[in-house]
């Protein structure tokens, strides 16, 4: 049997026999000298039951090739951790311990992750986080959350510092843990999953809801038509470009920049609103279903989202225009919060925040689905990994996402095709695994669904890109002052619950 | 200085003069209206097809705002029979108000009866509130904090959010309160002065929407302190944030201010 199976179209399913089972030190070796090449990024690593064992997948995405590497092995027992040689497997393997108890030996960092509900040790739980710590008279902690001072979700810091100066930061998530990935398993079913993916993380409902929804149609054997497949995308780049956004008003108000908070503000209303005069709904919820729309794209409603994006785009280009030159903004964005490429590439960050650093990973770029498959499409790559390339790469996104609507919005004049409607019932493959990727606005969201002999999900595996990039956040703020951390988190601004899920 | 001339000229007037004068897009899902016309095979489908069990058959058929999810599929099951309204006023003080029943198009409003007359005394002109999302997905807190922006700018009527439970006359909870966000929910509860109001926000709150019957979530919170405020949606709307909270201190939003 090979030991690794490649595939190059995601919309097609993949029998789980064919899914490579070798012994751990095979597996672990062809994961290694793959992964030896920085191309290749683990987009999901995961463990299910399986005949009173557990069985592994592995999941590398080639940016170059545009393939995924699908590999697994099965255990029971302990096995060598593929962390002690490469750290970016640290949060998956974190994971397969919490939930299976296998534990990954050598691991450097086998701190628990969220404390789900299905953990084996349930006798710990929030309040038995073991924190790092440093002896030292110099020293202090500081200890924020899980409840924070603004409007947001919960999440603990706890910063070792020296002085003004943070030495260390080590977050504890868990709190906002839902079960999710459970109930995908269980729930009474097509409705209620689609519900549960546009609740997964509610600033990326487009990203999980469609990533949710090819999954499903991939199962089910069938193929989106073209329509159905340019309205997700347009929908996909609207959000992109109301938390981008969204984002540059938090990161104004942060250097207490007022002008740039309320006028981003404002504008995130309008494109928050023509998301709403869409489908009914600010953040998207009811527009992404499997297999059909309830909200067609139509010619009218083309038209109202260029009218309302070229309204955006009038205010925003002069505030961009006057941020970035703007000596009390430049100062506290140059320089503030820096990752280096290397720092992304050791911790497997994705997205966005690799992005900002001169990592080129970009689903739309790497694994495009339609429509990106047909546009030309080049993602944009900074250099300098500080607030201020974070701050600068939302601002030439929203350009870009700006442009492919528009590009995309002329087409559906030529093609006015039958509207399908959603369908929840329609039975899916058995035996069967279905993998798919989306460049959500944070980065990567990875969705995998594997059914069982009768057709029925057995395992459903999510990963919000912020799965990859806490890590990124904890590294960028060494060595700065805490009064940096705010400015810091915001500019990554990483998802809790679709973390904790 | 020329630059921010420029950007203020084209930013303009931004907040809404007048938040009760306001019609959300005929998309939008709000307060729904039902047939009385229903008949029972349909009144069946009508429940089968709501994966939250928001609909009752019996007595009458009927919609609990608390435990729906707005995602409007019964309304595509029979559209002659709901439909979802844009009236984002779903406010209410009494958990019974949640319910709409068939045949019934009046309006939504929170009954001044229900409010402890303390809020209305002391809360009247200022409402400092401390936000706790236990398990929310987000979206609720991020139109908690639109609700402030300068847009619907709720700062109007002296409500704001404050960085610590100690400065707060209550808390605007978000989520369906995970087991592992139980132990500091009650903390904060615990940290905030009396007298002190609850007021839950978004569907997941109020019921705990598609998480009710999960392990990973911990509700007891919620069995001992009764809410003041009922806000639905998924995720609630600014306007309906608004209109609640405003009701319940007893500050009129009628009228607003006027540009210039």
């Amino acid at each position: 049997m090979k030991d690794t199976l490649i595939i190059s179209d995601t919309s097609l399913p993949v029998s789980l026999a064919e899914i490579p089972v070798t012994a751990y030190a095979l597996f672990r070796q062809r994961v290694l000298t793959a992964m030896a090449d920085e191309n290749m990024h683990c987009v999901s690593y995961f463990a299910f039951p399986d005949d009173g064992e557990y069985r592994f997948i592995c999941i590398l995405a080639d940016d170059q090739t545009h393939q995924l590497c699908l590999m697994g092995h099965r255990d029971q027992g302990p096995f060598l951790s593929l962390t002690a040689d490469n750290p970016a497997f640290h949060v998956f393997e974190r994971e397969i311990y919490e939930r299976t108890g296998i534990l990954p030996e050598e691991h450097p960092w086998l701190k628990p992750l969220r404390f789900s509900v299905d953990r084996q040790n349930s006798h710990k739980g929030m309040d038995h986080y073991p924190f790092f710590n440093i002896a030292g008279d110099e020293l202090h902690e500081v200890g924020v959350g899980p409840v924070h001072a603004g409007i947001i979700e919960p999440g603990h810091f706890r910063f070792i510092c020296h002085g003004e100066k943070v030495l260390h930061l080590e977050i504890q998530l868990g709190y906002q843990h839902r079960g999710i990935e459970r109930m995908m398993e269980s729930s009474r079913g097509g409705l209620s999953h689609a519900l549960l993916a546009e609740s997964i993380a509610g600033d990326s409902v487009i990203g999980h809801a469609s990533t949710h929804a090819a999954v499903i149609e991939t199962l089910s054997g069938s193929r989106l038509s073209a329509s159905l497949s340019i309205e997700r995308a347009v929908a996909l780049e609207l959000e992109r470009i109301a938390m981008h956004t969204g984002d540059s008003a938090a990161l104004c108000a942060d250097v207490a920049y007022q002008l740039g908070q309320v006028v981003y503000e404002s504008l995130r209303t309008i494109i928050i609103n023509t998301t709403q005069r869409w489908c009914g709904n600010r953040f998207g919820k009811g527009l992404v279903r499997p297999h059909g729309t309830w909200f067609p794209l139509n010619e009218d409603l083309g038209r109202i989202i260029c009218n309302n994006l070229d309204a955006v785009m009038e205010r925003l280009l002069p505030m961009v225009d006057r941020l970035f030159t703007l000596p009390s903004v430049v100062s506290r964005f140059d320089g503030t919060g820096a990752v280096s490429r290397s720092q992304m590439l050791a911790v497997g960050a994705v997205g966005m925040a690799a992005r900002s650093a001169g990592l080129k990973r970009d689903i739309r770029w790497s694994h495009p689905s339609m429509p990106w498959k047909e546009t030309a499409f080049q993602p944009v790559v900074l250099e300098t990994g500080d607030v201020m390339a974070r701050a600068m790469l939302r601002k030439i996104e929203t350009e870009q996402s700006v442009s492919l609507i528009r590009h995309w919005i002329d087409q559906i004049k030529e093609q006015a095709g039958a509207i399908e409607q959603p369908d929840y019932q329609r039975t899916l493959l058995p035996d069967a695994l279905a993998v798919q990727l989306t460049e959500g606005w944070r980065g990567e969201i990875c969705h995998v669904a594997i059914t069982d002999k009768h057709g029925k999900i057995m395992c459903y595996k999510i990963i919000d890109p912020s799965f990859h990039n806490w890590m990124a956040l904890a590294l960028a703020v060494r060595m700065q002052e805490i009064s940096d951390f705010p400015v810091c988190n915001k500019s990554f601004n990483l998802s809790y619950c679709g973390h904790d899920l | 200085m020329i630059k921010e001339i420029n950007i203020l000229g084209k930013h303009g007037w931004q907040y809404i003069p007048d938040l009760e004068d306001v019609t959300l897009p005929e998309t939008f899902r709000g307060r729904p209206v039902i047939s009385d016309a229903i008949t029972n095979e349909e009144a069946v489908r009508l429940k089968e097809c709501c994966p939250v069990y928001a609909i009752e058959t019996s007595p009458v058929f009927s919609i609990h705002l608390g435990k729906c999810l707005f995602c409007g599929e019964c309304s595509h099951v029979c559209p002659d029979r709901i439909r979802f309204t844009n009236d984002f006023r779903m406010a209410v003080t009494r958990e019974e108000h949640l319910v709409i029943k068939a045949g019934s198009a009046e309006p939504v409003y929170p009954d001044v009866l229900a409010i402890r007359p303390e809020i209305r005394r002391l809360f009247r002109h200022s409402l400092k509130l401390r936000q706790v999302s236990a398990g929310g997905d987000n979206s609720t807190e991020m139109e908690l904090n639109a609700a402030g922006n300068v847009n619907f700018d709720m700062g109007r009527f002296g409500i704001s959010f404050v960085a610590a439970p100690r400065h707060a006359d209550g808390i605007v909870l978000t989520g369906p309160v995970t087991a592992n966000m139980a132990h500091a929910l009650r903390m904060t509860w615990e940290a905030i002065a009396e007298p002190k109001i609850l007021v839950l926000a978004g569907t997941d709150a109020i019921s705990g929407g598609l998480f009710l019957k999960n392990t990973a979530i911990d509700r007891s919170f919620l069995s001992s302190i009764k809410p003041d405020l009922y806000l639905p949606g998924n995720p609630v709307h600014p306007l309906t944030v608004i209109h609640g909270l405003t009701a319940l201190m007893g500050v009129r939003i009628r009228g607003g201010i006027p540009r210039k």
